[in-house]
């Protein structure tokens, strides 16, 4: 039992981290720190360093919340820790 | 029939609705009076959540904002929607297991301290008035601008609406009007902002239509967006989607900005205690996803109506003859919110960078040679822009300037007032809450009876309405400033103590207490020597606003650092951050 929660929580870590990297990577790294060479390419008539940083990130985040939560329900029941 | 009427008529139906929820919605437990009895769904959740974070400013002043700052104005759309990233992934769900009332409650018994809860609760009731205060501000202007009544009046009439609604059913009251007023605010957006993407691209979906070409007129068939870079570029402005450069902030500071009102967004009480109110873990983990998902319905929508208004505004006022200027304008000159001043005078209106004159306009009552509003104030002779235009006229004349019908001009002050009210309710609870249970029941008297609690709940209501109104009323000149403060504080503060609680058994008292003291201490006193002292950002250029991410980083090395040096917390507390981590049990775990 404790060995299973222990890694019920190892497994919880690595994918709020991953989440959290690409959470990361859309805001700060595609719409912030290298908005100036993505700007370069353009998607229709956006930007495409414009568009992350005013629409892309958002759906983005919508999206990670959701794969989160299915991620976690599926866990959940996995472990034997659902409510 | 006028647009008056209508929106007597708008504003009456919709005020209706909310206080019947209320009345249907009323409570008798505290448990109902703080967190709606644990028993709200994680859609109705994910809806108040988005209209109690949607505040006056998102829903009347964005849009323009991000219209006069291009595509600096993406802090606002990032920084108010990743914190909700990190609310679902690192605080809610564990929030929720732990299955108290407030914020403080949290910090005061995973640190063991009374002290930590009082620095919380103060902090709590800090911020959350910071943010009331615009909110009332609010209420009065929309008033004084569709319903042509006092600002004043119209602050009292919000004052007994929020009240009334309030006290009446708490948190329970509050949460299910809330999902009343995040539907008449949405409408009320998304119509105007529809009817404006037709017109300008053909596109009916906004998020679509500002990446497409123009329709009509003298641009037809070039890109929107490429076309108001060259408006810009040609006014002497940055071009609109162009990052950092001169005149707009540096990267740094863009940084720092958006990562302290991401980290204050999840660390706002008002926020937080929200996800209290749903049934289980699972609960607190979807409807994070719901909120996100209806606060980005109005937050993909508002960068394309900042650059539609923004093209509209460039293309019907500059260089048109004040004589053939479009109606709206002179609607929109009586409140002062735009002014032109014929520097020149040559009766064409001229719209370049910089200011028309000093300060907020001084509209003296008289006209002058062209039928325009005349201003006391000092002209600014050094540019030739003759336009001033306050950022809120890009959503509030948006239907005005599409020609719309009267009707839609109604709905969106019934939406303006809905936005203010939802946040102003929120606030007024976790205000409420923090005097009533973290101070009065948690620290003051534990014996009190569940009947006292909530006459205690229901006064403390009162006395913040009260409180909020008359700043409301008689706005200190600072509102502005201190706005950056409510950011800067929850990021600094709770977010660095509340993830190490969940994240590290390690973490204790006396760490939390140092990391607490030592980020609000360096935001406080950054803030304050720039915004009241008329100092230099001296950290590397970063401005008040962004602070709270450096904040943010001094409190979480001090506390795991001070935390590290002494003995580490007590062996039930290290069982109750265990408990908070698997979900089984959450339904079961709320006591007082």
């Amino acid at each position: 039992m404790e060995k299973s929660l222990a890694q019920y929580w190892k497994k919880n870590l690595s994918l709020m981290l991953i989440l959290l990297s690409i959470w990361a990577v859309v805001s700060y790294g595609c719409g912030i720190l290298f908005v100036e060479q993505l700007n370069a390419i353009k998607i229709g008539g956006f930007p495409l360093g414009f568009w992350f940083a005013q629409q892309g990130a958002i759906y983005t985040f919508v999206v990670l919340i959701f794969v989160y939560y299915f991620r976690m329900q599926k866990m959940d029941k996995e472990f034997d820790v659902h409510e | 029939m006028s647009i008056l009427a209508w929106t007597y008529i708008m504003v009456g139906l919709t005020f209706g609705l909310y206080l019947t929820i209320a009345w249907i919605a009323r409570v008798k437990t505290t448990k109902g009076f703080y967190v709606a009895g644990g028993g709200v769904s994680p859609l109705a959740n994910g809806m108040a959540t988005a209209a109690d974070w949607m505040s006056a400013a998102s829903f009347i002043s964005m849009a323009g904002l991000i219209s006069f700052m291009g595509y600096t104005g993406s802090i606002y759309l990032l920084g108010w929607t990743g914190g909700y990233v990190l609310l679902a992934l690192l605080l809610a769900p564990y929030l929720r297991k732990f299955g108290k009332f407030t914020v403080p409650d949290f910090v005061g018994d995973r640190y063991y301290s009374d002290v930590a809860r009082f620095v919380a609760l103060v902090c709590a009731i800090f911020v959350s008035f910071t943010y009331v205060a615009g909110q009332m501000r609010g209420v009065g202007i929309v008033f004084s601008r569709f319903l042509e009544v006092d600002v004043n009046t119209g602050v009292l009439i919000g004052m007994a609406i929020v009240f009334f609604y309030s006290s009446l059913g708490g948190m329970k009251g509050i949460t299910y009007t809330q999902v009343a007023q995040y539907v008449v605010l949405i409408v009320a957006y998304l119509i105007p902002a529809i009817a404006i993407s037709i017109q300008i691209t053909g596109n009916p979906i906004p998020q679509l239509g500002f990446g497409n070409t123009i329709a009509s007129g003298v641009d037809t068939g070039k890109y929107l967006l490429e076309t108001l870079d060259g408006l810009n570029r040609d006014l002497g402005f940055s071009e609109y989607t162009r990052a950092f450069g001169p005149g707009s902030k540096t990267m740094l500071d863009v940084f720092c900005i958006t990562l302290a009102l991401m980290v204050g967004t999840a660390g706002l009480p008002h926020v937080i205690i929200r996800f209290y109110t749903v049934p289980n873990v699972r609960g607190a983990r979807l409807s994070a996803g719901f909120a996100l998902l209806f606060i980005a319905i109005l937050y993909t929508t508002a960068p394309a109506v900042a650059s539609f208004a923004r093209y509209n505004m460039i293309n019907t006022i500059n260089n048109t003859p004040y004589s053939a200027a479009p109606n709206w304008v002179k609607n929109w000159e009586k409140t002062g919110l735009i002014v032109w001043v014929d520097k020149n005078n040559d009766g064409i209106i001229q719209y370049t960078k910089g200011d028309a004159f000093k300060d907020k306009p001084k509209l003296t009552g008289e006209t002058g040679s062209f039928g325009q509003r005349l201003v006391s104030n000092e002209i600014v002779s050094d540019n030739a822009n003759e336009v001033y235009i306050d950022n809120d006229i890009m959503v509030l004349a948006n239907p005005e300037i599409a020609n719309l019908p009267a009707w839609v001009i109604a709905l969106v002050a019934a939406g303006g007032l809905a936005a203010a009210l939802s946040t102003a309710s929120g606030l007024l609870l976790v205000i409420s809450s923090a005097i009533s249970h973290d101070l009065y029941y948690r620290m003051i008297n534990r014996q009190a009876s569940e009947q006292k609690q909530l006459a205690v709940g229901r006064v403390m209501i009162g006395a913040a309405v009260i409180i909020a109104g008359y700043f409301g009323i008689n706005p200190p000149g600072f509102v502005a400033q201190v706005v950056a403060f409510a950011f800067g504080l929850a990021a600094s503060s709770f977010f660095p103590i509340i993830v190490l609680g969940i994240f590290s058994k390690r973490t204790n008292r006396e760490g939390a207490i140092c990391g607490m003291i030592a980020g609000i201490c360096f935001t406080f006193f950054y803030i304050v020597n720039i915004k009241f002292m008329g100092g230099t950002p001296w950290l590397m250029g970063i401005s008040a606003e962004g602070i709270g991410a450096v904040g943010m980083v001094i409190n979480f090395v001090v506390t795991l650092l001070v935390s590290s040096l002494t003995p580490p917390p007590p062996a039930e507390v290290q069982e109750l951050v265990e408990s908070i981590r698997f979900p089984r049990g959450a339904g079961a775990s709320v006591e007082h």
